[in-house]
Formats: C-alpha cells, structure tokens, sequence
C-alpha cells in the first residue's frame, strides 16, 4: 500500500470528479476520520487511516484488499474506474439516469442504455457527463457516459444510445476474478 | 374446479381414439371378479323383501317390549323368541343359501350398514354382497386367502356389533357372529372353541335371565360382548406378535447376490426394528454384532457410503437415528438467503423479491435477517437485488457462529477461515461498517470471492488478507472477538458434497483435527483477553464428527486459558460431554450441534470460548497429544525419530514409563506458567524440561523398538497404553487426570510410585541411571523452585536424558528450544524445529513489550524476519509513511532509526518534533534490545546484509524520495479537494507544487498539526 504519486493522484480525482463533481472533497473530508487514497499493484484502494494502519501489519505479498477498491490504472497510466466504487459514487453523483425494468437486464450485461430503455434522466445533463445508473427503484446498478444531453434525448430516436455503458454491477458474476 | 378425482380405478374412460382408431369393446369379466354396485342393484327385490322383513321384526321388538313391560311374563317371551327364531329360520331358508353361508350372511348386511366408513372398501364390498351366491363364495376364498385379515374382520365385527344400538335385534346377530367367526376361522382351534363357548353360554344366559329387565340383559350381553372382544384382541395380539415377520437373518447367497435396493431398504428397516428390540426380536444364535456389521454393511450399500465414515456415523447415532441422517443428508437443505443490513431491510428485501416472483418466508423467529426461498421464477443468485448487494446466499447454519460470536461495533475482529465471505459480511453488518475486520483465508483464489463479496455487499472496514490462519498470531494479535469455522471433512453438508461419503478416511479426518486445534491455538493466540468488550473466540465447523469438535476443544481447553461460553443460541443438541472412550470436559455441553434430521439446516458445530488470560500456560501431554502422536507415528514418524535418535543410548528404555506419566506431573506442578524471557543463560523452567524430556524418552522407545530387545516390546506396549495388565494401574491414573480436567498432584504423584513398584528391576537400573547423570540432575534441581519435591522423583529417572538435553542446549538454542520441544507433539515436528524457534523466540519478544501497542510489535517482527531486498523496500515505504503522516510511531529498529532521524532533519523542525515527542526513549531502547538479542539468534549475515542494504538505501534514494514524493502526494490528496472548489486554479495548483517547494512544506506542516492530536 503506498501513496499515491502526485500524477496518479491528479489523474484520479479527475476522473472522479467527472462522476461526481465538487463532491470528492466530501470523499476526504468526512466526519468519522481521515480516509485516504492508497495504490497497490496499480489498483487504488480509498481506505480510512485507521484501518490503514492496521493494514500495514500485513505484509504486501499477502494483503489482499483493504477498504475499497475504487479502480486501477492501466498501462498507459489512465485511470479506470470500477464497479467496486459505485459504493461511493452513487450517492454523491450530481447526474444520474434511470432506466426501466425492462432494460435493466440488458445494461447488467454489458450493454449501453439506448432511449427506449430510459426511464429518467437528471435535468441539464451535458453530454459526456459520467452518470450513475439506476433502477427505477433507486439500486444504482452501474455508472456510465451520457451520449446525448437531456435535451437531445427527448428528440432521439428509440434505438439511439443515451448512456455508454461503463461499469454494471454484473461484473460481479461476469468477471469475479479479474474485479480487484 | 380441476380433474375429477378418479376414485373408482375400474371404470376408466377411454380419452379418445389414441393410436388405434377401432375402439375396443370393454372386457368382460367373470361375474365374480366384478363384484360392485350393479349387483346391490340388481339385488332390490331382495333387498326389499329383508326390508319389509325388517319392518316386521322391528314391530315384534316393538311388541315384545310392551309385552314385557306390561306383563314381564315367562312364557310369553319364551313363545316369541321361539317364533322369532323360527321367522328367522324361515326367512333365511328362501333365499337358498347354500348351508355354510346362511347363518351369515345375513347379519352382514345388517352389520354392513352400521359400519364405519373407514373400513376396507375390500371388506366392505364382499360383506354388501352377502346374499350373492357368487359373492359368497368368493368372499369364502377371499377369507382362505388372506387368513390374516380374517381375525381383524371378526374383531371389527364385534366391535361394531357392541356398538349397536338396538340390543335386543343384535341377540341373534351375535349368536349369527360368532358362529361366522367360528367357520371363518377355522385354521385357529382355540379361538374357535371359546367363542362357540360364549355363544352357548350366551343363549344359556338368554333362557336364565329372563325375569331381568332388558336393560339388564342389555348390561350382562354387553359385558360378555366386551369380555369375548377382549378375549379376542388379546389372542389376535398374541397372533400378531408371533406371526410378525421376525427378520430372518440372511444366508451367506443371499448378502453375496443383493437382489435390489428395495430389498436392501427393506432389510435395512428389518435390522433397525430388531435393533430397537433385540432381546426378542433376535435371532437365536445370532449376536448383536451381527447384526450391526450386516446393517453396515446394507447402509453402506443403498447411501453408498464407505465403510469407515459410515462406522464412524454408527457411533454418533442411535441406529433409528441414523436411518434419519441418512435419509436427510440425501436431501438438500431450503435455499436461505441472508438480508445485508447495510444495503436493505428485511422486509423491503422480501417485497422487491415477491415482484419478482420468488416464493420465500422468515427463517425463523431466531434470525431477523434469514430469508428462505421456497420457489422462484428468476434464478436467485443472480437478480439486480443479489448484484446490488443486498443480499447473500447463504445457508441458514452459517449465520449460528456469527450470532454466538456477537460482534459489537467499534471492534477489532478477525474471521480466520473467511472465503467466501458469508459469514464475516454477516459480521460487518451486524458491525454497520464500523471498527475493523480482518478476513483471512489460506487460499488465494478463493480471496477473490471475499473481496467480490465485500465489494458487492459494500463492507468497507475490512481488511482482506491471505495468510495461513496457523500463522496468524504473527503477523497481529489483539483481537476483540475471532471467528474461526475451521475446514473440515464436511460430514454435515453430505448433501451439498456427497463425494464426502466415499473420499473419507480416518486419515482424512486426523489431518483435520490436527490443523483444526492448530488453527483454534492460534486463533486463540490472536484474542486479546483484555479487551474490554470482547476476548471471545467462536468454533465452528460444518462437520457433524466429535473428533473435529468437541475433542478440538477439549484439546485447547488444556492448553489455552480459555473456557466455555453459552453460544447464545436457543437451540440444537447439547455436544457430547463423552464419546466413545472419551471424557470430555463438562462444560462441553455448552458448545451446540445441529443436525439435517433434527433442525432442517446443514450439520454444524458452535463452541464459544472466552479467553480469561493472555498467558500461554505450559504445553501439557496428555491422552489426546498421545493418540495423536500414535496417530502421526503410525504413518511416516517413526523412521525420521529413529534417525535422531541414532545416539540416544539403550539403557534409557527403562524409562519410558516415566516418561509416558510425566506430562500430568508437569502440569500438577506448574499448571499455568508464564514464559520467560530468553536471557540466553539457562532459566531452564522444570516443567519445560520434564516435558522435554518425556518427547525425548519417546524416542528413546522408538530406537529401543529398532533394537529389538524383549524389554524394548514390553515398552513400547505401555506407550500405546495397550491393554497391558501391567500397565493399566498407570493408564487408570492417566484417565483420571484427564476426566476430572483438573492438576491433582496426589493422582500424579501416586501413579510414578505405582510404576515404580511394577518392576522393581527397573527401578534398580534406574538407580544406576541415577548415578551417572547426577551431574545433569543438578543442574534441573537449581532451576527448580517450588514443584521441586514432586518432580524429583522423576527427573532422577530420567536423569541420562539430560545428556542430550545439554547438547541440545549446546547447539546454541536458548529457552526456546526447551519450550518448543514441549510445544511440538511429536518427534516428527522436529523437522520444523528451527521455524518454531523463531517464531517462538520473536513471540517472547512481543510479549515481553507487552506495554506497547501491538502494531508496533508486529512492525517489528515483520522487520527482524524480512531478509529480501523487496521487504526492505517495504520497509522504507512504511518509514516514509510514517514519517509523512506525522503520526509518529515508535517502531524504529536501530538501523532504522538513524534513517528516522535523518528524515526528520531533512524533512521539518515540527515533524522532528513530533516524532519525538511521539517516540518515547524508553519504548526505543527496549525494543533494541529486543532486536539485538533476536538478531543475535538470528544468522549474523542476514543482519549484516540487512543493514547493508538499509544504509545504501538511506543514503541515496531514501531522502530524495522522501523528501519529495511523499509529501507531495499527502498534500495532494488534500489540495484536490481544494482545487475542485475553482477548477480553473486547479491545474496550476498543482503544478505550483512541483515547482514550489515552500508551499508545498507550508501544506505539510498544517498536514501535520491536523493528524497530531488523532495520532495521539
């Protein structure tokens, strides 16, 4: 678990920011201690300094996780968000998107949200705005980027795509292996 | 609504023209093969002649009675009882009954219509048709036929009959009725004659009694009635008992040539009903064991079992029990599913799922979170519900040791056996995510599964690593609460795994209990018996076997300052408090089982413990470590023993007496020792080197056995505690210690003595043993202290042991060595030897500097062992964080140290004093100490190379590195924050921080003064 380098700590919190807007400093700053973000193998895990600490008893080679996986960089040093950081996301996010029931199979497997399958969208969205996901019930179920802004959406087509699928929550049966 | 149900079988209907399109003709049947209502109706005319018949004898009853009533004369009763026979005589004679039948067939169809409904439809119809000639003669084969019903019938014909209400009509009914019995029966003769009795003495009573009134007569003929039902359930009782099929045991074709599985079943049930009542149901000549081996040998064959495991169940289980067992293990439990109370609640959960189309209920009022699913129209392992975390699938068993564990938020809990994850989410939950939760697992891949589990579930306290659980209280200790649900031979998930049925054998099971008390030891060793909520350690296992339980317990209950708790479940059977020719603690009952057959869930063991005491009492050998030993010696042990031995020399075999006794006089003498500290002199606690000296006699017997002397035969029996005459006062002594589980220093003393008088011929070469290593005893007589009257006697037998003592001692292993050879069971862990003594030695350590806080101590270690160049750089990584974040701890070696200081001079005057205002002198001094004396434990080189490479590293890249890099990236995380505020600063921020230096050590300091006070 080592700290973040100043690059990767940039890169991060842009790409956070582009889900969640000015809300990552509530990511920092919170009330029940002080969390921090922490890189192992190039996966960056946000972890609290309590539970830090208590992590560096254990030796690298057999650390598996501590606290949560947010994503990794990949080789060219681009960060990736994963699924495993909708637990924070998803309640902070300015922008989000509902999508019927009847869709919600289709987008649990990977695929994009298309207009016949949105049920809500946030007012003013841009396009290109990173948006959580949700059912019409209110269980985020994955994150992605909005095709279209709101606007455009109400003109588009049925089949056109509204949401580029990014990460869903069936990647927790789909690729458990390669998750962290 | 729906089919209509098909009672009758004969009258189906075509459903169409099928594949023959020429509809067949309805097949005819004999007449007297159909036997149904067509015949009651072809019947009426007669029907209406009895009728009618009936009428009148209803009018004559009528008559009579006000005859008697008005008259109660003699010979008027007399005359019409004489017509009333004669009208019977008459009307019956029309009918041209054949002379064997008209007596009663008549009464049937009286009888008929007050029968229950219950009766047999069989019996019913063939009594209905009594008029029938065909029908008769039928129901006369029929009554050939089935000799055994024929006693019912009659039976439930006099019942019937003395339940009607017409008394005075059943008079010759009855009279018809028991001379029905009569020819029904006539295969049984006795009954025959009585009834035929009774009826002529009925009538007799008839012509007596008349002056009575009819209520009387009523009350005598009712008593008879009832006397003679008696009679006859009595003798059909009798009837039953003998004819009952007493399991004819098999013939030696008959077990080689199994016909089918339903035979097999059926001799199954055969066996288990003989079993139940043995003395009466055996077999003359026939033992019980018998039996038992055939009843084996039948289940093994219909559950395919194997032998071995299914021996072992036969032990567990009364044999009616087992049957039970089996059949539920054949059987899948009830999908369960647990609610995640971070995400949902219960009932939100089983309403989302109900829209779904699942079928499911509450577990149980014992669970406020279980859920089981009856049925469902989506696969339940993969709804967005189940993807969005807000529930697991998990069986309803796995939540028992997480309830009797009983976490409190704000601890620090490690499940030690985690993957997948089931129960230590459950434990998070129960937690809200608050304090802290090591989830550990042995195995790699399945790591993976707790991180998805986690990650799905959103636990966010948990720290997920990948230790074996063994050596766990290495790396940190401390815990509030720990979980362990050990691996196990899953024999009470047959139904999830069935291939536990044939792949196990008492190797198996042996490889699982020795880890599992190595496993609960350390899991132990991990529970911090000071803590102010916690100090409790829960046991679980999926296994249904005493050996994997209640003797893992038992076994650490003796090693460990530990004692049982109520689980706090409410219910499952109490463990065993014995099994076989084992005695368990009493307290055992505390621990819970929970079996298929009985609760519906998986076959599961709890134990609760709570730990009482950080201190590791002395290792004590006793019954269970022997058995083990045998255990592991009877396989490869041996030879590797002999090979140490090589020089061990023969006059020890007298010994080995002593040393089988000794570890109870060990442990009478010092139950509860601290360790000491390894001051490298020789504090040598008697204890430790009488135990040690019992492994050694150990030995000594192997090498006696290679060498083949009588003696060493004799010997060796003992060892094994064999039924050896000689040897079983010793053996008795033993057994006690073990079952009253406490230190009796009478009870060990007195078994030494017995030995001694057993062979006085050894006792002499003892003596002589004695003089020659007297050297040796004085030395063990210094270092004893209090226990020193009781353990002489035996350290001067085992005084040449001593020898080999000294050169243990002169290889250069301090107490350690002394105190891991108590520790290991058998010779064969000498192999493992010098791991042991670090590890031991490093522990020592650790507790020595109990004062301070744990993390620091497993610093430590983690610094003392790491010899790789990729440790140290690990090192470093954790200095800089240290030293960046300002917190200050204190877990500098010293060659660490000078490169804390040199940090702290480059990096700030506050940080500097920080850390050492933080790091008190006195902590860093001891723990020098404490480094130096295992360093110099340790091979030099390791040391050297250490430093080496430390100091290359303080040198170059470490200040740079430090310097830069890390408070950068501190500061970072918090100037991100403040960018996001104005993003156009943003950029430019942080590239004033690569250039600028000052501003960046500005960040740093207010960094710091924000962490102080949380550091403290």
């Amino acid at each position: 678990m080592k700290i973040l380098s100043e690059d990767r700590t940039r890169i991060l919190f842009e790409k956070l920011t582009k889900y969640i807007g000015v809300n990552v400093k509530l990511l920092i700053d919170r009330p029940d201690g002080t969390y921090c973000f922490r890189e192992k193998k190039d996966r960056v895990y946000y972890i609290s300094e309590r539970l830090l600490q208590l992590a560096q008893t254990v030796k690298p080679d057999h650390l598996v996780s501590a606290g949560t996986c947010f994503g990794k960089f990949t080789k060219t040093n681009k960060f990736r968000l994963h699924i495993t950081a909708l637990t924070y996301i998803a309640p902070y996010a300015p922008f989000k998107l509902w999508v019927k029931p009847s869709a919600e199979q289709q987008f649990l497997y990977g695929h994009h949200v298309i207009k016949s399958g949105l049920g809500r969208i946030t007012e003013n969205t841009p396009k290109n705005q990173g948006v959580v996901i949700f059912t019409m019930s209110d269980i985020p179920i994955g994150f992605g980027v909005t095709a279209r802004s709101t606007t455009d959406c109400r003109h588009a087509d049925p089949l056109a795509t509204i949401a580029f699928h990014q990460a869903d929550i069936g990647e927790y049966i789909r690729s458990e292996d390669t998750l962290v | 609504m729906g089919r209509k149900a098909k009672f009758d079988e004969t009258k189906k209907v075509k459903k169409g023209p099928g594949r023959k399109a020429k509809k067949q003709q309805d097949p005819v049947f004999k007449k007297g093969l159909l036997d149904d209502d067509k015949e009651e109706k072809k019947l009426s005319h007669r029907q209406k002649q009895r009728a009618a018949r009936r009428l009148k004898k209803k009018k004559e009853i009528q008559e009579k009675r006000k005859a008697l009533k008005e008259a109660k004369k003699n010979p008027t009763q007399e005359t019409e009882q004489t017509e009333e026979a004669t009208s019977c005589s008459e009307d019956e004679t029309p009918k041209g009954f054949t002379d064997d039948n008209k007596e009663w067939l008549k009464p049937k169809k009286a009888t008929n219509k007050a029968k229950d409904p219950e009766s047999d439809s069989n019996e019913s119809d063939d009594e209905g048709l009594g008029e029938d000639e065909n029908d008769a003669s039928s129901d006369n084969d029929e009554s050939e036929n089935e000799e055994k019903e024929v006693s019912k019938k009659s039976k439930k014909e006099n019942y019937k009959v003395g339940t009607l209400d017409d008394l005075f009509h059943d008079t010759d009914e009855e009279q018809d009725e028991t001379l029905n019995d009569v020819e029904d029966d006539d295969t049984k003769k006795p009954y025959n004659s009585d009834s035929s009795a009774e009826s002529d003495e009925s009538e007799k009573d008839d012509d007596d009694d008349d002056d009575m009134l009819p209520i009387e007569k009523a009350n005598i003929k009712l008593k008879k009635k009832q006397r003679l039902e008696k009679k006859l359930a009595d003798e059909e009782m009798q009837l039953n008992i003998a004819k009952q099929d007493v399991f004819a045991f098999p013939s030696e074709e008959e077990l080689q040539n199994p016909t089918s599985l339903q035979d097999v079943l059926q001799r199954i049930k055969d066996i288990v009903a003989v079993l139940g009542d043995f003395n009466r149901l055996k077999e003359e000549s026939r033992s019980r064991c018998e039996y038992t081996d055939l009843l084996l040998k039948d289940l093994c064959l219909y559950y395919s079992y194997n032998e071995f495991l299914m021996e072992v169940l036969m032990q567990i289980f009364p044999v009616q029990e087992l049957v039970e067992f089996l059949e539920a293990s054949e059987v899948s439990r009830p999908i369960t599913l647990r609610t995640n109370s971070l995400k949902t609640r219960r009932r939100d959960l089983a309403q989302a799922l109900i829209n779904r189309g699942v079928n499911l209920d509450p577990v149980g009022k014992w669970s406020k979170v279980g859920l089981v699913v009856y049925s469902s129209t989506v696969p339940i392992g993969a709804t967005p519900e189940y993807l969005a975390g807000h529930y697991i699938l998990q069986g309803a068993s796995s939540f028992l040791p997480v309830m009797a564990l009983a976490p409190q938020e704000n601890e620090r809990i490690l499940d030690m056996c985690a993957a997948p994850g089931g129960k230590a989410s459950h434990i998070a939950a129960i937690m809200k995510n608050t304090g802290s939760l090591f989830a550990n697992d042995a195995n790699k891949e399945r790591t993976k599964a707790i991180v998805g589990n986690f990650h799905r579930l959103g636990v966010v306290n948990a720290i997920i690593c990948n230790y074996d659980g063994r050596q766990f209280p290495e790396v940190i200790k401390g815990f509030d609460r720990v979980l362990l649900d050990a691996p196990c031979t899953g024999t009470g998930v047959i139904a999830k795994d069935p291939s536990v049925k044939t792949t196990k054998d008492q190797k198996d099971i042996q490889r699982c209990f020795n880890l599992q008390r190595q496993l609960l030891l350390a899991a132990i060793d991990c529970c911090n018996a000071k803590s102010s909520s916690g100090g409790y350690i829960v046991y679980s296992t999926c296994s249904i076997l005493p050996e994997e339980n209640e003797w893992v317990v038992n076994y650490v209950l003796k090693r460990r300052n530990v004692k049982l708790v109520p689980t706090g479940l409410d219910f499952g059977t109490e463990g065993f408090q014995k099994y076989r020719h084992h005695r368990f603690h009493p307290s055992l009952k505390l621990t819970r089982r929970f079996y298929p057959h009985t609760h519906n869930m998986d076959g599961f063991f709890v134990a609760k413990l709570k730990k009482f005491s950080n201190v590791i009492p002395e290792p004590v050998k006793d019954e269970d470590d022997e058995e083990a030993e045998q255990e592991n010696e009877n396989g490869d042990g041996e030879n590797e023993v002999n090979k140490q031995n090589g020089d061990v020399s023969p006059e020890t075999k007298n010994k080995l007496k002593a040393g089988a006794k000794r570890p109870a006089k060990a442990d009478s003498s010092q139950p509860q020792q601290k360790k000491q500290k390894p001051n490298g002199a020789s504090p040598q606690t008697p204890s430790a080197a009488s135990s040690l000296t019992a492994n050694q006699n150990k030995k000594n017997q192997k090498k006696k056995k290679n060498k083949t002397g009588q003696k060493s035969e004799v010997v060796d029996k003992q060892d094994h505690t064999s039924a050896n005459s000689t040897e079983q006062e010793k053996t008795n002594g033993d057994k006690k210690q073990n079952e009253l589980d406490t230190t009796e220093i009478q009870g060990d003393v007195s078994t030494p003595n017995n030995k001694v008088t057993l062979s006085a011929s050894q006792k002499r070469r003892n003596r002589k043993k004695n003089k020659q290593g007297q050297k040796g005893e004085n030395k063990v007589n210094k270092n004893e202290n209090d226990s020193a009257t009781i353990i002489k006697p035996v350290t001067s037998k085992e005084v040449p042991n001593e020898s080999t003592l000294d050169r243990e001692k002169n290889k250069g292993n301090t107490n350690a060595s002394i105190l891991n050879s108590t520790d290991s069971v058998a010779g064969k862990k000498r192999k493992n030897k010098k791991k042991n003594k670090e590890s031991l030695i490093i522990t020592k350590e650790s507790t020595s500097v109990s004062a301070e806080p744990q993390t620091v101590q497993e610093g430590d270690k983690n610094q003392v062992t790491q010899t790789t160049t990729e440790v140290n750089l690990n090192e470093f990584n954790k200095n800089i964080q240290i030293n960046t974040s300002g917190k200050g701890s204190p877990s500098k070696k010293k060659n660490k140290q000078s490169q804390v200081q040199e940090n702290t001079n480059k990096i700030e005057q506050s940080n500097k004093d920080v850390l050492n205002k933080e790091s008190p002198q006195t902590k860093d001094t001891n723990k020098i100490n404490g480094s130096d004396q295992q360093t110099s434990n340790e091979s030099s080189s390791k040391k050297k190379k250490n430093r080496k490479k430390n100091k290359n590293k303080q040198a170059g890249a470490l200040s740079q590195i430090n310097k830069n890099e890390n408070k950068v990236t501190e500061t970072v995380e918090i100037a991100a924050a403040k960018k996001l505020k104005n993003k156009k600063n943003k950029q430019k921020q942080i590239g004033k921080l690569d250039s600028n230096k000052g501003m960046k050590k500005g960040v740093d300091k207010k960094n710091f003064k924000r962490n102080k006070p949380k550091g403290k």
